[in-house]
């Protein structure tokens, strides 16, 4: 049997099928054929996934079976009971909502205020001798070095943790906005200049544009940072949230709740990436690099 | 030059008078003398480092002359001038602009209409809405001409604009230029290495030599000019000879010309060869 030239052969490089498979595969009758490649293309799809699988259900298996105890690790059935009931009572969502507005509250003062002054002192020479060097020596101080000092000026408050994750979120977005801003091309500002732009124009068409892939990288380092340091201002004490929670199951040995806590931390961070990343693909859409395939 | 006539002029004189240039020691220019008729197309040729593209920033405005003074229109320059646009040897799009807007940079709204209408002019119209990354090296100086041209200049600038491209891409670009120069009429200022291409477009060729002019050849070719004609060649090789003539400039080092004087020069033999680098 012949097979009409528009459907695809699989073939290996190259060689067409009919070579690969002398004898065997010409006669196998098209329907089959067709399905072999459909199974084969799900299995692709299905291998990477394979082995975590398989680890959730070995986890599962030794949990029910009694090998592994709930005081080390809780059944992964169980962490989604505890994820279910916690999220059915409205209580899951109490301390995300808390959490969240921590983190971005904390972001927006630290980021905005790196963005502004990044801004500064990238476009003018006389604020970066002013204050860039300042801004590089209290840079090298670890945010949460400064744990004990932020306890006794605001107390164990909501105000010290975004103290922290403002402190930390704050460079990552300085140097990247300043860096982005003096590497813009030159050439370009020349040329805006020569086009008649004024001063505005020539900040809001060439200047910001260009210096917005270096600042979204600042963007994507410090959302990185963001959720590190909720986790140790949460953890230190809090009335709610979901580090309030974690540490709540970890005086009742709760270690389903504490697991449930972990996972969201995970999600929040990851949730916080991919819209970085959508960004970077909205606004950098220009580039070559970010264009999609 | 009567040829050039025929078009409507709209062009600005330009006069440089006693102009000089010095970066710290280095003097790059030295009382240059120079005048050009509105709508006149000068080409400026010389070694690499010889002062042509600072001439050329400095008409610009975008360089401060150590003396004397340019004038334009009558003016005296004294800053970037609204009249004038320049062409670099680098497109300088902005890439994070589509093409339609890279052209009506610095328009003002009213009048986004006129970049569409002038990319048409230079054959991109079907592109307007591309990003500049997704553009040839040759399709890029095109938007980049047009983008100088939607102004309307009635000075354009040309810094070696077509140095980066290929052969076939040049001698299209050579007749793109030629044909809205002489539709839009303004006086322009060629700066190349590429002699050919000074014949090609322009009505006076200048070549620039340490620092002051050394040779000032008007080129009576009729127009469109052929790179075949014997006349545009017999003009190509005497211009081209007159810049070789000279060895090297003096403080660099020269491997073939260890000592002696200039006299003693063997000179290099022009023929086959048609870049003055």
């Amino acid at each position: 049997m012949t097979y009409p030239n528009d459907t695809p052969r699989p073939g290996v490089g190259s060689i067409p099928p009919d070579q690969l498979w002398p004898g065997l595969y010409p006669e196998t009758p098209l329907p089959w054929r067709k399905l072999a490649t459909l199974l084969v293309a799900i299995w692709k799809r299905l291998l990477p996934w394979l082995v975590p699988v398989g680890l959730i259900a070995g986890w599962q298996i030794a949990s029910s079976l009694g090998w592994l105890s709930t005081r080390v690790l809780p059944a992964p059935l169980a962490v989604v009971q505890a994820a279910w009931t916690l999220s059915e009572s409205g209580e899951l969502w109490v301390h995300v909502k808390v959490s969240a507005a921590r983190a971005l509250t904390g972001l927006a003062v630290g980021g905005g205020l790196g963005l502004l002054l990044g801004l500064l002192t990238g476009s003018s020479r006389i604020a970066e001798t002013l204050l860039d060097s300042s801004i590089q020596m209290v840079r090298n101080i670890p945010a949460l070095a400064m744990i004990p000092l932020v306890i006794l000026w605001f107390g164990i408050d909501e105000s010290a943790k975004l103290f922290l994750i403002a402190v930390s979120v704050f460079f990552p977005i300085y140097l990247n906005t300043f860096h982005g801003i003096r590497g813009v091309d030159p050439g370009l500002i020349e040329m805006g200049r020569t086009y008649g732009l004024s001063r505005w124009q020539l900040y809001t068409q060439i200047i910001l544009p260009g210096a917005l892939s270096s600042i979204l990288v600042g963007l994507r380092f410090s959302l990185g940072l963001m959720w590190v340091i909720l986790i140790v201002a949460e953890t230190i004490s809090a009335q709610a949230g979901i580090g309030y929670l974690t540490m709540n199951a970890r005086e009742f040995l709760q270690t389903d709740i504490v697991l449930v806590g972990i996972l969201l931390y995970a999600l929040l961070g990851k949730l916080a990436d991919v819209f970085a990343k959508g960004l970077e693909r909205y606004w950098l859409r220009w580039h070559p690099g970010y264009q999609a395939q | 030059m009567t040829n050039s006539l025929q078009a409507p002029r709209r062009g600005e004189p330009l006069l440089i008078d006693g102009l000089s240039k010095s970066f710290g020691e280095r003097e790059v220019l030295r009382s240059t003398q120079l005048a050009v008729q509105p709508g006149q197309f000068i080409a400026i040729v010389g070694r690499s480092g010889c002062g042509k593209s600072t001439l050329l920033r400095l008409v610009a405005g975008l360089e401060r002359a150590s003396s004397g003074r340019i004038e334009i229109d009558g003016k005296t320059l004294t800053g970037l001038s609204e009249g004038t646009r320049i062409m670099f040897q680098d497109a300088r799009l902005l890439p994070w602009k589509r093409v339609i807007y890279n052209v009506a940079l610095g328009l003002p709204k009213n009048r986004r209409d006129d970049a569409l209408k002038v990319l048409a002019q230079v054959g991109l119209e079907d592109r307007a809405n591309d990003w500049p990354a997704r553009l040839s090296g040759g399709q890029r100086q095109r938007v980049s001409l047009a983008r100088a041209l939607v102004h309307n200049p009635r000075l354009l600038l040309l810094d070696e604009p077509l140095g980066a491209l290929d052969a076939l891409t040049r001698v299209e670009m050579h007749r793109l230029i030629e044909e809205l120069w002489l539709a839009n009429g303004f006086t322009a200022l060629l700066v190349t290495h590429d002699v050919q291409e000074a014949v090609a477009l322009a009505d006076r060729v200048i070549l620039i030599e340490d620092g002051h002019i050394a040779l000032d050849e008007t080129i009576a070719l009729a127009r469109p000019r052929s790179q075949g004609d014997p006349a545009f060649a017999a003009l190509e090789k005497r211009i081209l000879d007159r810049v070789l003539q000279k060895p090297q400039q003096p403080g660099r080092v020269s491997l073939t010309h260890p000592k002696g004087s200039e006299a003693d020069w063997p000179g290099v033999p022009a023929h086959g060869l048609r870049w003055a680098i």
